[in-house]
């Protein structure tokens, strides 16, 4: 566990968004398929991610219905929106082009200065 | 409708919230479920899965807020939140919260009934129609509200700018409406007083000017509701009824309604009769009288569209008129309008100063409070900085932490608000049912309205807010890993903190408490101890008047002569003497005089406005009024010989130069007859115990009668005893006269009346102010040993002797009280200015008063800091060592 990385702030949303575009999920869902598409190599509290959730179907990004589960157990499901599906193509791009040059920035060597 | 609109809106929330309550709970153990059935398929038991998976999910309720706040839950859901995790803060720390609520249910309920006064005497108007636009006429440079009954007419039948304008006077009259004859208060009215003001009757009819037909012509009577209730038991038969006034019948035509009693705020009269009826309600009848101003006020509602300055420049258009028509009469003639409730600006202007300056102090009252609370909730927010570090690291937003903060500030301030008002508005209704003179029918309605309670909900919203803000920046400022880290805030700096200055400010405001307080007393102190030019005490007052008893013309003073005979008779009476009006009650009269080579007597040409007394030849004996030079009046003083005067010693040197060649000299009075001047007597107190020096003289009532009648009994007998065997004596004369006996020093409570209320409330808010400075003092003090507990410990480790001790300890504390009492008092100083038009020789350069206001500052701070100062003294080094 100790080798997990702090989420930067913000980010969270961003993966929740990932995670949902692959397909529809339960939060506990949401949490396993964060932890499969980055390698596990992130930490999240996991009451820390339904605020979130919350957050996204109150900004209309996701959409919740109830369903069951692989497990045969009643989980909510949540899905993405137009608008959300929308949000995580503008908010990728926002992200590549902030890595992009965060990247170039500290990878300078003090003789191309 | 609308009612049931709201309740189902409120029922269909409380049900949205708890279906979504629901719902989350149900989502929230669907992921603990699906947890556990990873975990079981691990190898562990269902049981030990699920507890796993609870533990790892972390703290629900913490989660279950933020998701409620994520997804939007109302304002209100999250306020109640952190109301109730504030009252759940507040009840860890009982001692924190008692001091705070009371702390402030002190500071704003010395505001509510503050305000509640000035309220009810400054702000509401009249309870009249279209009480805005209702006026009264001041006259002069002095705002004098009084005028006479000719200018009266002049005034309302020449302007353009008033629909009507009505006048009225106060005068204590007899009535007796079977065989029960008692002193009673009225107001004598013009005949368009109800249709000026627009007042409709209860019952029955008013009286209208159309009733006015010369002088007597209207023999009628108005109850106030107030006195039909109390005197007539609500009888509905009471109309047409006639009753005994003054032993001439008046017939009652109607009573007023309830909320309308009379044109003044704080004098209630028991019922109104019309003024041209003047010579049967007062004996005399000054209505033809142009130069004798016996009318209280004139007062009119001013047409639409008419605004008071224009109303102001017809009025003295009408002024110069006068002036020119009646040079002997009417001197200066210029107006101005005034709000009528507190008979103008005559008692309105001091009375508003005062209570503005009032409401000042204990608005600095309140803030001395918040300054208190600010610095004890700064204290304590930096007792949790820990606690803000351990949320603030938990990532809980800054904000999130200063609207609890806000939260808890505002519920102790809605809670002590409460109090105070509570208090406050038990103090209000005290206050109204409170008759202060027992001679006069005063009362100082100040029953709370909306605005009194609006007022306080708004200062305690605004005091919650004001010391809420004290620690935000500090809260905002918190580094959580320096602060878990080191384990304290550490820190205490050297340089001037928010919290020293409103330390010392708090200080500054008590000192100016301190020192108008002890001003006030002082001056009160003084004027109790200064020269009256009599003696109040061993002596009774009794107070009649004959024309109440039918008595007039010739027979008042017949009658008079009898009354003193009579009592004169009694055993262990020493002297009896009569005046037309005590000094010291409810003012003087006074009019102008004139040097003897004065040959025209318009008012400007007056050589001094003197007071005037009617007195029977014993008074200056029965009064210890003391005689300086010539003699006293005599009974032979009468109709058939030269007209005498007996004047006090301002007088003498006032017009005659000086006090000992004025006996035998002559001077002028305002009809023009020449007075010789007799004797000199001693200055003395008149009209109020504040006025400087004023010139006084005395007439004979045989040469000038008045039917105004107080007997001065001078005895060493029993009081009681004496007022038993007076009351016998006069029932004897005759038992249909009304009168009252009292011991003089008791009468003397009206003119004490402003300067006791004065010194009083500054008392009152003298102590607040320093309870509340102990607080502070005591907690800056308090804190300030608790924090550096490690470091003077060292000190004494090191050998550092109790007084260095103490001034590490508490030499900032006493350095900002010398700071705070320093400017406090200079500020004091200059509020005592304003009170020197109400108590007499308030001045604040009085030694006594300097080294009080510094003894009481010094004491103050010795109070405020013992106790830390013994928890300074007692550190024993070992043992606080060792602990840290």
């Amino acid at each position: 566990v100790t080798d997990q990385a702090q989420l930067l702030p913000g980010t969270l949303d961003l993966l929740i968004l990932r995670a949902v575009s692959l397909g529809p999920l339960h939060g506990y869902g949401v949490l396993l398929r964060i932890g499969q598409i980055s390698g596990n190599a992130l930490l999240i509290e996991q009451g820390a991610l339904y605020p979130g959730l919350f957050r996204l179907v109150r900004q209309g990004l996701l959409k919740a219905r109830w369903g069951t589960s692989d497990n045969n157990r009643r989980a909510k499901f949540y899905e993405l929106t137009a608008a959300g599906r929308k949000r995580l193509r503008e908010e990728t791009e926002n992200w590549n082009r902030l890595a992009t040059a965060i990247g170039a920035a500290l990878a300078v060597q003090p003789e191309e200065v | 409708m609308r009612l049931l609109d709201s309740l189902r809106f409120r029922i269909a929330t409380l049900f949205r919230r708890s279906q979504m309550n629901a719902e989350m709970e149900d989502e929230l153990r669907s992921h603990i479920q699906h947890r556990a059935d990873d975990l079981e398929r691990s190898g562990l038991s269902r049981a030990e899965a699920e507890r796993r998976a609870r533990i790892e999910f972390g703290g629900q309720a913490r989660f279950k807020d933020e998701c409620h706040e994520a997804a939007g839950g109302t304002l209100v859901e999250s306020l109640l939140r952190d109301v109730r995790l504030a009252i759940r803060m507040l009840r860890k720390s009982p001692g924190f919260t008692a001091v705070a609520v009371v702390t402030l249910a002190l500071g704003i309920g010395a505001n509510a009934v503050v305000f509640g006064v000035l309220n009810a005497l400054i702000l509401r108007p009249l309870n009249v129609p279209q009480a805005q636009s209702l006026y009264g006429i001041e006259r002069g440079s002095d705002k004098a509200v009084n005028q006479s009954y000719p200018d009266y007419l002049d005034l309302r039948d020449r302007n353009r700018s008033f629909d009507d304008l009505a006048a009225y006077n106060i005068a204590s009259v007899g009535l007796d409406t079977g065989n029960n004859p008692s002193g009673a208060w009225t107001l004598e009215v013009t005949g368009n007083y109800f249709d000026a003001l627009g007042i409709q009757p209860y019952l029955g009819r008013f009286f209208h000017g159309a009733d006015e037909h010369g002088p007597n012509s209207a023999p009628y009577i108005v109850l106030t509701y107030a006195f039909w209730h109390s005197h007539f038991q609500d009888d509905r038969g009471v109309v047409g009824r006639i009753v005994q006034l003054n032993k001439h019948p008046f017939t009652i035509l109607g009573v007023a309604p309830s909320e309308f009693r009379g044109t003044l705020l704080f004098v209630f009269p028991d019922f109104w009769v019309p003024i041209v009826n003047q010579e049967q309600v007062e004996g005399t009848n000054v209505l033809n009288a142009r130069g004798n101003r016996g009318i209280l006020m004139v007062l009119g509602h001013l047409k639409a569209g008419v605004t008071p300055a224009k109303a102001v420049a017809d009025l003295n258009s009408i002024g110069s008129y006068l002036e020119k028509t009646y040079p002997k009469d009417d001197g200066q003639m210029t107006f101005s309008l005034a709000r009528p409730g507190l008979s103008g600006d005559w008692l309105g202007g001091p009375l508003r100063a005062f209570l503005t300056g009032l409401m000042l102090l204990a608005g600095l009252i309140l803030l001395a409070a918040c300054a208190n609370l600010g610095s004890l909730f700064a204290a304590r927010a930096a007792d949790r900085s820990r606690e803000v570090a351990v949320r603030l690291a938990l990532g809980s937003s800054p904000l999130r932490i200063l609207r609890q903060l806000f939260t808890e500030a505002v519920l102790i301030s809605l809670i002590g608000g409460a109090v105070g008002l509570w208090g406050s508005v038990v103090l209000l209704r005290e206050l109204s049912v409170w008759q202060p003179l027992p001679t006069a029918p005063v009362q100082v309605l100040v029953t709370p309205d909306a605005n009194v309670y609006g007022v306080a909900l708004l200062l305690s919203l605004a005091s919650g807010f004001l010391f809420g803000a004290v620690p935000v920046r500090q809260v905002l400022h918190t580094d959580p890993y320096q602060v878990i880290k080191s384990g304290s805030t550490g820190k205490l700096g050297r340089r001037i903190t928010l919290r020293d200055l409103l330390l010392v400010g708090q200080i500054a405001i008590c000192a100016v408490l301190v020192t108008s307080s002890l001003v006030a007393v002082r001056g009160l102190v003084r004027s109790l101890h200064s020269s009256f030019g009599f003696e109040p005490q061993n002596a009774m007052v009794v107070e009649t008047d004959p024309s109440m008893a039918g008595y007039s013309g010739d027979r008042a003073p017949a009658m008079q002569k009898r009354m003193i005979d009579a009592v004169q008779t009694i055993p262990g009476v020493k002297s009896v003497g009569l005046v037309d009006r005590l000094p010291l009650y409810y003012g003087a009269n006074s009019s102008n005089v004139f040097t003897d080579k004065t040959t025209d007597l318009r008012p400007a040409n007056a050589a001094a406005e003197a007071v005037m007394y009617n007195i029977s030849p014993e008074y200056f004996d029965a009064a210890r009024t003391s005689l300086l030079a010539g003699r006293t009046l005599s009974w032979h003083d009468d109709k058939h010989s030269p007209r005498v005067a007996v004047v006090n010693r301002e007088f003498a040197s006032k017009i005659f130069g000086s006090a000992t060649n004025a006996v035998g000299r002559y001077y002028k009075a305002e009809d023009g007859s020449r007075i010789q001047v007799v004797g000199i007597v001693e200055d003395g107190k008149y009209a109020s115990l504040a006025e400087d020096p004023r010139p006084a003289m005395f007439f004979p009532i045989l040469q000038s009668p008045s039917s105004g009648t107080s007997l001065v009994v001078r005895s060493n007998g029993d009081p009681q005893q004496l007022a038993a065997a007076i009351k016998s004596t006069l029932r004897d004369l005759d038992a249909g006269l009304p009168f009252t006996i009292r011991a003089w020093n008791q009468e003397l409570e009206s003119a004490l009346f402003p300067s006791r209320m004065a010194t009083l409330s500054l008392g009152v808010l003298g102590v607040m102010g320093a309870m509340l400075s102990i607080t502070g003092i005591f907690g800056m003090a308090a804190y300030s040993v608790s924090k550096r507990l490690r470091e003077l410990g060292i000190r004494v480790a090191l050998g550092a002797q109790r007084r260095e001790v103490l001034q590490a300890a508490l030499g900032r504390a006493f350095k900002l009280l010398a700071f705070g009492s320093a400017a406090g008092l200079l500020l004091g100083m200059l509020a005592s200015r304003v009170l020197a038009s109400i108590v007499y020789q308030a001045t604040p350069r009085d030694p006594l008063v300097l080294a009080g206001v510094v003894l009481a500052m010094l004491l103050l701070g010795l109070v405020a800091t013992w106790i830390p100062a013994q928890r300074a003294l007692s550190i024993d080094p070992a043992i606080l060592l060792r602990e840290e």
